[in-house]
Parts: structure tokens; C-alpha cells; sequence
């Protein structure tokens, strides 16, 4: 019973994300459009954070850094393309690119090397501490961006045209979103077979009894690890959407305030819900508009309900909706 | 010892002051059960913990399986066939009964890191475990929540998930405590079977199970190994009366 209606919230949930936008589009108001956008590439964020968050049990403080690198990915490759200055030229030639599939894949590629640096070292602490050194770590990579001149430092990175993608007009708003929609798309369903694969089984177990791990010969370590790189990669690929929506990328978006937005959003809707992330952004944004706009302490309500939400409703809003979650 | 899969000498382990395991000596033979027994706090569950890998001794050899296995951790004795259960239940408590002995069969194929399959209907794994399911008798709960059945039924499935690694040997920590008479009973009957399959080390406190089911016992105090014998044998130490089974015993 409770698996159907939390099907059921699911499908309101996604055609609301593809009726919102289309709706906007009759009505021409191309800002919710802009906003839905901003909800699917959130949402996408927060997929990749609950791989690890929701499903592994390990609360990452540091997943802006991934977001960053996919943003930064975006906006350096733009910038040297527009420049005709190539990013190196010895021992081999690097030029920049504005084709997104390239950005992604840059995107991937870095952020699953950052992962597996930083995871290898955090995924040996657990609780306040793990949070701890995730946290630091993209301190770190904040801090770099800030002082490394070259792409901007504290003021950022413009990206003067929106990158391209074959056969797409990305500067027209209802594609663009129809890009980032079906990326979320793709990364939820990606998220949904894993979770469900033998190694979802093994991920779901270290979260729930490390030692039962252990006992049945399965060592936790390596399949956090493997979570970790791959949420990184999920997470990464938001921020070069995220960068190419805004055509501008700074060190907001490594900072601890992102972050903790993109674990707000995997709290807020739902931890180790398949449709968490997305209620949860689109809660987000949804109060961020409607209260922002009135009310200049509008995180003041969204704290209140976040309390609300981690001591009454572990289930966040798709739990509420829903009911408690059957067996994985 | 030729035959001896698991064999302990001189295994030591000391808690500041406390000796845990003093100069432990034993060994475990194909097709027998071997009972640790001793009063509470005696170490019974230490040595278990050390010869499962999860603590490291300050001394001694541990060898199974015809390998010193001193420097290797849990995950690695377990994988070598050195099978484990908890005195207190130590499952998944959100997965059904059935997933947890799955992600123990997960194990023994030893392809973990599989991205796309789902596991609910990969046969491969799906049909052994739910055979020990029904070797235990828990196969009409298998879609049950772990956290769900009773405490009874959680001891079986610990049974189930040892089982379903196909081990060498068996390590079992008290697996009667909390079972009644009738589960005990049962147990008993079903660990007799078992030892045919894999010796068994096996920490008891119901001694009408130790002594129906033990072909060797090992008596343990304060760390150390006062006796081991056979049921008569111990039965008829004086030292084991004293230390153990009381003056009047």
C-alpha cells in the first residue's frame, strides 16, 4: 500500500516539474521556467548526495566541493574557448571547449579523482568526524578558488554565451530546462537501478550494521568509497548545469552554505527516498520565491520547518506523503 | 592436532589490567563441536572476538584452515570460511529476512561491486538463501522487516546468515540465549546435524545443550583454559566444580 502511494507522490511529483515549466511557457513568464530549471539541477545535487547521505548513512558536509568543480569545469573550458587561449599547451595540447557533452565529461572525470582523494581519507572516520574533514576538504577547494587568480577568484567566473549542445538552442529557456530535466532524469533512474543492484544491497547494509558487514566478509570501506565517487560525479554534473543556467560561476558555489543547501534539500524531502532530492528543491525554491520576495528572513520559516521535518518526520516530505518506507 | 581446522596457542589478550585471554591454548577438530564455557566474564566472548579477527591478540598463533591467519582482519577470516554469530543479534534491521542472508550469499559469489542487476531477481542468490531459510524454518518470514520478527526468529536468521556463508567453521555465541525451552530444544537437534557439515566452536550457557551436544569441552576462568575434556570428563573435574559449576555441584 504504502509503496503505491509513494509511487503515486512520485509521478505528481515529476509531472508537476515538466507542467510547471510548460504552463509558464503558455503564460510566457520565462522566470518560472528559470526557476524550474534551478529546481531539476538542485534536485540533481541532492540525488547525488543521497547516494551516500541516504542510502550509505554518511553525512558528506562537503558536497559544494563537487558542485563547484562541475560549475568550474563549465566556466573554465567556456572561458578559454572564448579566448582562443588554450588551457595548455605542453606536453600535450588542452583548448577549451563551449560543447557541454566535453564540459560534462571533464566534469565527471575531476570530480571522480577529487572523490576518490578526499574519500579514501574521510570514509576512515565516521560520524563528526566525517562530517568534519568533508566539510574541511571543500574549505580547501573554496579557499583555492578564491586566491587563484586566473579564473576570477572571489568574483567569479562569467560564461558570456551558454554552452552548447548538439541539436538544442540552450539559450531558449524551455530547452535548456528540458536538458536539465532529463538529466535528472537519467541520474535518478541511475540512482534507482543501483540502489537496487548488489551493490546498492551492500551499500544499504554498511549503512544499517558495519560490524554484520565485517562478520559476512564484505569490507564497508571499499563499497563507501565506490558510493562516494559516484555521488561526487552526480553532484558535479548539477554544477556545470548549474553554471551554464547561471553563465556564471564563482566560489559561492564551493562554499559550506551550498553544501548545506543540497543536504537541506535531501533532508527536506526525504532521506533514502528515490524522489527526496526533488521535493525537497522544489520545497526549497518554492519558499525562497514565494517568501523571499516579502520577507527578507524567509530561511527563518525553512529552519523552523527543517527542525520540524529532522524530529517529527525523518521521512522529510515524501515521508509524510508517503508513509514509512517498506524494506529497500 | 593433524586434523585441527582451527587451532589457538598461547593466545593472549590483556584490557589494562584485566587478562582476557591468558595463554590461551585449544583447537577445533573436523566434525566436532568444541564448547567454551566458563562463568560470565570469563573471556568466552573475547576469544571469540579474536579468533573472528575483530580483536587483535597481544600474543600468541591463531591458524585455520592450514594458514596462520594472525594479521589478517574479520573480512578476510570470514571470507577465508570462518563463520560467525552474535550473542546478541546483529542483523540489518531494515532489510528483509530474506535480503540479509542474500547480502551473505552477495559475499560468498564474491561479485559485490555489480551496478545493474537487480538483486531481488537474480536467482543465483534469491534461491540459496532462501533454501536456508527453510533449513532453519524461517521461510514464510522471508519478506518480513529483520527489525520485525520476533526475537526467537532473529536467532534463526543469525543461524541462516552463517549458514548460507558455507563456512569451515562455525563460530557460535550463545546461540540459545533468549531462545525458551521448546527453541533450545529445537537448536539442539539441529546443531547436532550441523556439525557434520563444519566443526563448530561453540560459547554456551545452557548446559543441558552444552553437555547433550559437546564432544569436547573447554572450560574458561578469568582467561584461562582450566580444563578441557570430554563431558565425563569435565563432569568429573574437580577443578571445574570449584571454579565453575560450584562447590556443591
Amino acid at each position: 500500500m504504502t509503496m503505491n502511494r509513494e509511487t503515486l507522490i512520485n509521478s505528481i511529483l515529476a509531472v508537476a516539474l515538466v507542467a510547471v515549466p510548460l504552463i509558464a511557457l503558455g503564460m510566457d513568464e520565462p522566470f518560472i521556467i528559470t526557476l524550474a530549471t534551478k529546481v531539476a539541477i538542485f534536485a540533481m545535487a541532492g540525488v547525488g548526495l543521497n547516494l551516500v547521505l541516504g542510502y550509505g548513512g554518511l553525512v558528506s558536509f562537503g558536497h559544494a566541493a563537487f558542485f563547484g568543480i562541475g560549475g568550474y569545469a563549465a566556466g573554465i573550458l567556456a572561458s578559454h574557448a572564448l579566448n582562443y587561449e588554450p588551457i595548455m599547451e605542453s606536453p600535450f595540447l588542452i583548448e577549451g571547449t563551449t560543447q557541454m557533452i566535453i564540459i560534462w565529461i571533464v566534469a565527471l572525470v575531476v570530480s571522480a579523482f577529487v572523490a576518490l582523494v578526499i574519500g579514501a581519507i574521510t570514509l576512515r572516520t565516521s560520524g563528526v568526524y566525517f562530517i568534519m574533514i568533508t566539510l574541511a576538504f571543500a574549505q580547501m577547494i573554496y579557499y583555492f578558488a578564491i586566491s587563484w587568480p586566473a579564473y576570477g577568484g572571489e568574483d567569479g567566473l562569467s560564461i558570456y554565451v551558454r554552452n552548447g549542445f548538439p541539436g538544442l538552442n540552450t539559450l531558449d529557456p524551455i530547452s535548456y530546462f528540458g536538458l536539465c530535466a532529463a538529466m535528472l532524469g537519467l541520474a535518478m533512474l541511475f540512482s534507482a537501478v543501483l540502489i537496487r543492484s548488489r551493490f546498492g544491497l551492500a551499500l544499504q547494509g554498511a549503512r544499517q550494521n558495519a560490524q554484520r558487514m565485517t562478520a559476512v566478509g564484505i569490507a564497508p570501506f571499499r563499497i563507501r568509497l565506490v558510493a562516494f565517487v559516484v555521488s561526487a560525479m552526480i553532484t558535479a554534473l548539477a554544477g556545470a548545469l548549474y553554471a551554464d543556467l547561471n553563465r556564471f560561476v564563482s566560489p559561492t558555489m564551493l562554499s559550506w552554505h551550498m553544501s548545506g543547501e543540497i543536504m537541506v534539500f535531501v533532508i527536506l524531502g526525504g532521506v533514502g527516498r528515490l524522489f527526496g532530492p526533488l521535493a525537497g528543491a522544489a520545497l526549497y525554491i518554492i519558499l525562497e520565491h514565494l517568501l523571499g520576495g516579502v520577507w527578507e528572513f524567509w530561511q527563518l520559516p525553512l529552519g523552523v520547518l527543517l527542525l520540524i521535518v529532522v524530529l517529527f518526520a525523518r521521512g522529510g516530505l515524501v515521508g509524510v506523503l508517503a508513509g514509512e518506507r517498506k524494506h529497500a | 592436532m593433524p586434523d585441527a581446522i582451527l587451532s589457538l596457542s598461547n593466545v593472549t589478550k590483556q584490557f589494562g589490567s584485566l587478562l582476557a585471554s591468558d595463554n590461551v591454548t585449544l583447537d577445533l577438530r573436523s566434525g566436532e563441536i568444541h564448547a567454551l564455557i566458563g562463568p560470565n566474564g570469563a573471556g568466552k566472548s573475547t576469544l571469540i572476538k579474536q579468533v573472528a579477527g575483530e580483536i587483535t591478540s597481544d600474543s600468541g598463533d591463531i591458524h585455520f584452515d592450514g594458514q596462520h591467519i594472525n594479521a589478517l582482519d574479520a573480512v578476510a577470516r570470514s571470507r577465508m570460511g570462518l563463520a560467525r554469530t552474535f550473542q546478541v543479534s546483529s542483523l540489518m534491521p531494515e532489510f528483509s529476512v530474506l535480503q540479509n542472508v542474500m547480502l551473505a550469499r552477495q559475499s560468498v559469489s564474491g561479485k559485490i561491486f555489480r551496478f545493474f542487476k537487480p538483486v531481488l531477481g537474480d536467482k543465483s542468490l534469491v534461491e540459496p538463501a532462501m533454501a536456508q531459510l527453510e533449513r532453519v524454518g524461517l521461510a514464510d518470514r522471508a519478506q518480513m522487516r529483520a527489525a520485525d520478527v520476533s526475537h526467537g526468529e532473529r536467532r534463526q536468521l543469525e543461524m541462516a546468515v552463517a549458514l548460507a556463508l558455507e563456512p569451515k567453521a562455525f563460530l557460535l555465541d550463545e546461540p540459545m540465549a533468549g531462545m525458551g525451552p521448546e527453541g533450545s530444544k529445537r537448536l539442539t537437534g539441529f546443531l547436532d546435524e550441523l556439525r557434520a557439515q563444519a566443526p563448530i566452536l561453540l560459547v554456551e550457557h545452557d548446559m543441558d545443550a552444552v553437555f547433550a551436544l559437546a564432544d569436547r569441552i573447554s572450560v574458561l576462568v578469568y582467561g584461562r583454559v582450566i580444563a578441557t575434556g570430554t563431558v565425563e570428563e569435565i563432569r568429573g573435574n574437580d577443578d571445574v566444580k570449584r571454579a565453575y559449576l560450584g562447590e556443591d555441584a
